[in-house]
């Protein structure tokens, strides 16, 4: 999909306008204007400070924006509660992981699916067959989710006792089982090895053949980015500087300079 | 109910089923083998243990520190007093009533403060609590009495031929609505909607970011809490038959905060373990009065460093969650 008029033949399934976030005298991002087509891989990258992950909180409710409009499948979500935005179809990881450490694997995943559960105090109380099938969905949901991450062994063990990659693993799993539309990850390879890095990428492009999803990512390893990406949008100082294919951004002066840096340029020739 | 109690034993509630039903038959037995006095020790011991419950869920299942807790067991003491005194409403039909009561003034106060986090919420509930004691004690529009609170409470009843008014009577209407409290949250511990409460406690942005309605699930917590205080709000007042702003100070919101870190945060056994530790300790140090409090200090310095998480912390883990098709289990790895 690299080159924009194939893009352009998908959908538009997230789209912000004139996006700004302000905090006190500073422009965290500024007039910020994106487009991420559906079923495809789309990063976001740029020096620290950029407004990165800026974007993201606004996009996933954490953050209202001063100005400017977040529009997701055609529906305006400027604004609304993270757990809104969930029920619509955006699920998030953070960059630096946020599981319910002292609750199981398993339980931290079965909160993706409880923005689809429906039954509410009373029917819990008097356990209505509703209620009961609910959780069996939960449950079962999380089991094929935990299988997908390949964790199922680690199912009953307390989220902060388990690997950090595997911790990585059981967040990305947690936000698939809000059954997304629009996957947006943080980050997902910091922290990670090399081999647990190549897995990690193996496992967002089997994503997104399998299912129909869309991925948007924010990433500093280089190689996951050009590796991975089928669109890449840079930001520097709140703005976005450039976009395009990863090989058109690779080349792009204005992204070398601002970020990429000539030494860093020739290590990835290497 | 009774498959649900043997589910119960099986799942370590209790240790083993046997255990449980042990346990149950000596509660039966307890009041006809010991004195008067000693049914009524085992009456407060039940009080503290509602009110523990009461505030456990929104102190340990969902982590907000709430402080002010006294002030939702008073108004449930208050609704049933005066509705019961002025209008002669049965006692029993007031319980529900006292619960809602209690309900109402929490979905209305809390509503505003809930976004507060941590040591935040503990002061405004502080003042909450203190609030609704100084308020009994100005008398508004004359209903409760001022610093003398308001006297003559029947005995419960429905308004027909059956009224509570012997110790045993009272004995067992309380442990009789502690256990149905104690079987309503296990149920709500192993839904949905316990886990949204834990999510909240392990991590608020998280949870929201995980599709949890944080605000929803914190006021409910504190609506359910302030019911079962209302609850207990009842009972207690017809039991006194009088009600006083003294008895709903900020030490009685002190006390449920120790019932429910000493039993350990979110753990239903744990609430039993403090509140029989907050009720029954008084009686067992009656004879060395002079160094009771100085004694529960040091007991309470001790369990908080020796067992921080409590005496009996919840377990997490295959216990909670037998798997869903068991043979199969390790096929996948």
């Amino acid at each position: 999909m690299a080159d924009s008029a194939l893009r352009s033949s998908h959908p538009v399934v997230l789209e912000t306008q004139n996006l700004t976030k302000m905090f006190g005298g500073l422009t965290a991002v500024n007039a910020f204007d994106a487009q991420v087509h559906r079923g495809e891989i789309c990063s976001i990258i740029g020096p620290n400070g950029a407004g990165k992950t800026t974007v993201f909180n606004a996009v996933t409710g954490i953050y209202t924006p001063e100005k400017g409009r977040i529009v997701f499948n055609g529906n305006d979500i400027t604004g609304h509660k993270p757990h809104h935005i969930v029920a619509a179809g955006i699920a998030r990881t953070f960059q630096n992981i946020r599981l319910f450490p002292t609750m199981t694997c398993m339980e931290n995943i079965m909160a993706g699916h409880h923005c689809r559960i429906s039954s509410g105090l009373w029917g819990t109380l008097f356990r209505s067959s509703g209620q009961k099938r609910e959780e069996e969905e939960t449950r079962s949901i999380a089991e094929s989710r935990i299988r997908q991450v390949r964790l199922w062994d680690y199912r009953h063990e307390l989220a902060r006792n388990i690997a950090y990659g595997s911790q990585r693993m059981v967040e990305i799993a947690r936000a698939l089982a809000t059954d997304p539309t629009l996957l947006v990850l943080d980050e997902p390879s910091s922290g990670l090895n090399p081999r647990e890095t190549e897995e990690l990428m193996e496992f967002l492009t089997g994503l997104i053949k399998e299912e129909d999803i869309t991925i948007l990512l924010i990433e500093h390893d280089m190689n996951v980015v050009m590796g991975i990406s089928d669109w890449v949008i840079v930001m520097d100082e709140g703005r976005k500087i450039a976009e395009g294919g990863p090989d058109q951004i690779y080349h792009n002066p204005r992204v070398i300079e601002a970020y990429l840096g000539s030494d860093d340029r020739q290590a990835h020739q290497e | 109910m009774i498959q649900e109690a043997k589910r119960m034993g099986r799942e370590g509630f209790f240790g083993s089923q046997s255990l449980f039903f042990a346990t149950l038959t000596l509660f039966i037995m307890y009041p006809f083998v010991v004195s008067d006095y000693y049914i009524d020790v085992a009456f407060f011991f039940g009080i503290y243990a509602l009110l523990g419950l009461s505030l456990n869920i929104v102190l340990g299942e969902v982590g907000l520190f709430d402080l002010g807790h006294a002030g939702f067991y008073a108004i449930g003491a208050y609704t049933t007093a005066i509705l019961n005194t002025k209008f002669g409403i049965p006692v029993l039909i007031l319980l529900p009533i006292s619960a809602a009561a209690a309900a109402l003034f929490a979905y209305v106060v809390c509503s505003p403060i809930i976004h507060l986090r941590g040591d935040y919420l503990c002061i405004v509930t502080i003042g909450m609590g203190e609030i609704v004691r100084i308020a009994l004690i100005n008398n508004p529009f004359d209903l409760t009495g001022g610093p003398n609170g308001v006297y003559g409470i029947d005995f419960p009843s429905f308004g027909g031929p059956f009224v509570i008014d012997s110790s045993i009577e009272y004995y067992f209407l309380i442990w009789i609505v502690v256990a149905l409290s104690i079987y309503g949250l296990i149920r709500l511990q192993k839904s949905h909607i316990g886990r949204a409460w834990n999510y909240i406690r392990e991590d608020e942005v998280a949870a929201g970011a995980s599709g949890i309605d944080v605000r929803y699930y914190k006021l409910l917590a504190f609506v359910l809490g302030a019911a079962l205080a209302g609850v207990a709000g009842n009972i207690y007042a017809s039991k006194l038959m009088c009600v006083s702003p003294e008895s709903f100070t900020f030490w009685e919101s002190c006390l449920m905060f120790c019932i429910v870190l000493i039993g350990g945060m979110g753990s239903i056994p744990g609430v039993l373990i403090g509140a029989a530790f907050i009720s029954l300790f008084p009686e067992i140090f009656r004879p060395f009065a002079m160094y009771r409090m100085l004694i529960f200090g040091t007991v309470m310095i001790l369990l908080m460093m020796f067992r921080p998480g409590g005496a009996w912390p919840r377990k997490r883990g295959a216990a909670e969650h037998p798997p869903l098709h068991p043979g199969k289990e390790g096929i996948d790895g």
